[in-house]
């Protein structure tokens, strides 16, 4: 579904992505861990299509098209879908309105029918039931005076309603008390499925126990430094990353 | 340069020879005495230049310098109710008054379900009636407004006249309705109008200022609104005149102890519109909520130039006024916020926000306060700005392109002006204008 070669990017002329690696298959889910300025979040944007990044070797194929070819706004037609770390405020427009409109330039995209108000509503209101929201939200204009808990379950809510193929979420649990970050969880494995898959942004390993990865990565200075199965989590758990990194300077 | 812009002050003559028809009518003595302040008020001020602080940057000098003709009184204008379909509402209950340049049409009005101890109609028929409180509401006050008001009481005749008395309380709101024809040739006019609300009522006001005919027309219209302690009015002013349609209104409130002026004043259209509003909180307690939009595009100038006295303690007011402007508009925002020695706990924010659509259009905004007692609350502020850049990216992870997000933020933003009106019919009619005009689902 996903591969990425060599991916180097970087910002006012700062490299923060330096040759990242990396194959997500249908179904799986992912995740890529690592320590604060890492590359993380640079590599959730990069993919979402952000302009403020200068890619400058490298390529990233997602459902068999050039990624890096593709304007935002076509890789999430395509079906590519960034839960951002911090969601922004939009006065003046319900999440409703909001979430009706992208989901039609979706089906647009894919000659499929646009849904009418009434339509959508029922949609949302099946979406908004499956991650726990209160339907007053769809009234709500998106994300603001939202708490930090709130906005990251909207994110969720906008992923259910645009059932993208792949969903990159950039710090979902970050500011998450353990009852939201269940109901966030709950929401992410309820959406999982064989044609989808999921790359799971995080520092802590604190999400992954409630939703479990196939393949753990761990990202250090622009580029994936390890990979491995779940058990890699809790060997971050026991050493944090200072043992990965002391491993990198050691022959 | 100063001094030839003095002696092209524009002849007044035209104006003057008017009051001279009116003086020869018949009129009560008293009414002849307010025309006569305001003419001699009139010839005494000058026209503001860009020298003037509060016009520094609003040119007048296409309204001076076009010779309109100030009426008399009314005349044919052919004006039917057809004209009107898309200005009426026509929605069951409403009072809906008819203004022709300024003069009341009883024929395209309809009168709605009132309650008992409510006047509604023509400001020259309460006059021609002897109503007291008219008399009283138009000479009590002596005019010491700008030029353009002068000249408006110089020739007072007709307007609306909308009186509430004590604990009257509107079920539907009362719309009045200002026409300028531009038809055959440039004309002023100058609707008064006198809206009186006694103890405790409550009402729903909308006027709405519009043209007919293409040419170019001049409105000066003055409003004086008068609360009595605990009244309370929603207000709402919607002004959607041509593309040659010059506008000059000035609203002036009077609030008692604890009444409530609730204020939208929006501008869709119009070549130079400036609105004045001015509210005096001159009793305890009194509350001014005043809230505005207005939406330029082409050379348009609008000015709204807003200002709270706060004369007595412990009141409050907001203000909250937005604008989008679009090509080489311009739009002008002023804000004073007085606050007298002795009006202790005044609570007062104001906040005046513009949105650029454009690099050729321009904002000119001027918060200011004046506070002379000590012991206040106030904020104010203003920002000029675009949509920012992470927000439209946020619109376009979502599938949706930049024209569509930018269309959509523009919407966003005026629409929370809209979204606070209570009367449906109204807040979905303004709802659908703003929707045309920048969003494209």
């Amino acid at each position: 579904m996903l591969e990425i070669r060599n991916l180097h990017a970087s910002v006012e002329g700062n490299e923060i992505l330096k040759g990242i690696n990396l194959t997500v298959k249908a179904g799986e889910v992912h995740a890529i861990m690592g320590p604060n300025g890492s590359g993380k979040s640079t590599l959730a944007q990069v993919l979402a299509g952000h302009d403020a990044y200068e890619i400058t070797a490298g390529s990233v194929r997602f459902l068999d098209q050039d990624l890096l070819e593709l304007p935002a706004e076509e890789r999430a037609r395509l079906g590519l879908f960034l839960a951002f770390q911090y969601p922004v405020e939009i006065p003046g427009i319900s999440n409703a309105y909001f979430l009706q409109a992208a989901l039609n330039e979706i089906r647009k995209s894919h000659n499929l029918p646009e849904l009418d108000a009434m339509d959508f509503r029922e949609l949302l209101n099946d979406k908004m039931e499956l991650v726990a929201i209160d339907p007053r939200f769809a009234e709500r204009p998106v994300n603001e005076g939202f708490s930090g808990g709130e906005k990251k379950r909207n994110e969720i809510l906008q992923l259910a309603v645009l059932e993208p193929r792949l969903a990159i979420l950039d710090e979902t649990d970050s500011g998450l008390d353990i009852d939201a970050l269940r109901i966030v969880s709950d929401g992410v494995n309820k959406l999982r499925s064989p044609e989808r898959a999921t790359i799971l942004v995080t520092h802590y390993n604190r999400l992954l126990n409630y939703i479990v990865p196939d393949v753990i990565h761990v990202l250090v200075n622009g580029a994936i430094v390890r990979s491995g199965g779940k058990e890699l989590a809790l060997e971050l758990e026991e050493k944090g990353y200072d043992f990965i990194r002391e491993e990198l300077v050691a022959p | 340069m100063t001094e030839m812009l003095d002696t092209a002050q524009p002849n007044k003559a035209h104006y003057l020879s008017a009051v001279d028809t009116l003086r020869r009518g018949s009129y009560p003595a008293w009414l002849a005495q307010v025309r006569q302040a305001g003419a001699a008020r009139f010839s005494e001020t000058e026209f503001p230049t860009r020298r003037h602080e509060d016009w520094r940057f609003t040119n007048v000098a296409p309204i001076i310098t076009t010779p309109f003709r100030p009426l008399t009184g009314p005349e044919d204008w052919n004006v039917s109710v057809s004209d009107l379909e898309s200005v009426l509402f026509g929605t069951a209950g409403w009072t809906e008054l008819v203004f022709i340049n300024g003069y009341y049409s009883a024929a395209l009005s309809r009168i709605g379900s009132l309650p008992k101890g409510v006047v509604a109609g023509s400001l020259a028929d309460a006059i021609s009636s002897g109503n007291k409180l008219a008399e009283h509401h138009l000479s009590v006050r002596r005019e010491s407004g700008n030029v353009f008001n002068a000249l408006n009481t110089a020739l007072l005749q007709d307007g609306a006249f909308v009186h509430l008395h004590a604990g009257a309380v509107l079920m539907f709101p009362i719309h009045l309705v200002h026409v300028t024809t531009g038809l055959n040739e440039p004309v002023a006019a100058n609707p008064r109008n006198l809206v009186v609300l006694g103890r405790d009522a409550q009402a729903d006001i909308i006027e709405s200022y519009v043209n007919i005919g293409a040419g170019a027309y001049f409105s000066n219209a003055v409003t004086d609104v008068a609360l009595e302690s605990g009244a309370r009015v929603h207000w709402h002013t919607l002004v959607n005149e041509s593309e040659e349609g010059y506008r000059l209104g000035s609203t002036r409130v009077n609030q008692d102890r604890n009444s409530a002026f609730r204020s939208f004043a929006i501008t869709l259209g119009g070549k130079i519109v400036r609105n004045e509003l001015t509210t005096v909180l001159d009793g305890e307690g009194a509350e001014a909520t005043l809230n505005g939009l207005y939406l330029t595009g082409g050379e348009q100038l609008v000015d709204n130039a807003v200002a709270i006295e706060h004369a007595k303690p412990h009141c409050t007011s907001w203000i909250g006024y937005k604008g989008v402007l679009d090509n080489a508009s311009s739009a002008v925002y002023s804000g004073k916020i007085k606050v007298r020695r002795n009006a202790q706990k005044t609570d007062s924010r104001q906040l005046n926000r513009n949105l650029l659509l454009s690099d050729r259009a321009t904002v000119n905004t001027k918060p200011l306060l004046e506070i002379f007692a000590d012991d206040v609350k106030c904020t104010h502020g203003a920002t000029v700005g675009q949509h920012p850049k992470e927000v439209i990216f946020y619109f376009r992870s979502r599938g949706m392109n930049e024209a569509m997000a930018r269309a959509m933020l523009t919407y966003g933003f005026a629409d929370e002006v809209i979204n606070q009106i209570d009367i449906e019919p109204l807040r979905r009619r303004l709802d659908r204008a703003v929707c045309e005009r920048y969003s494209p689902i």
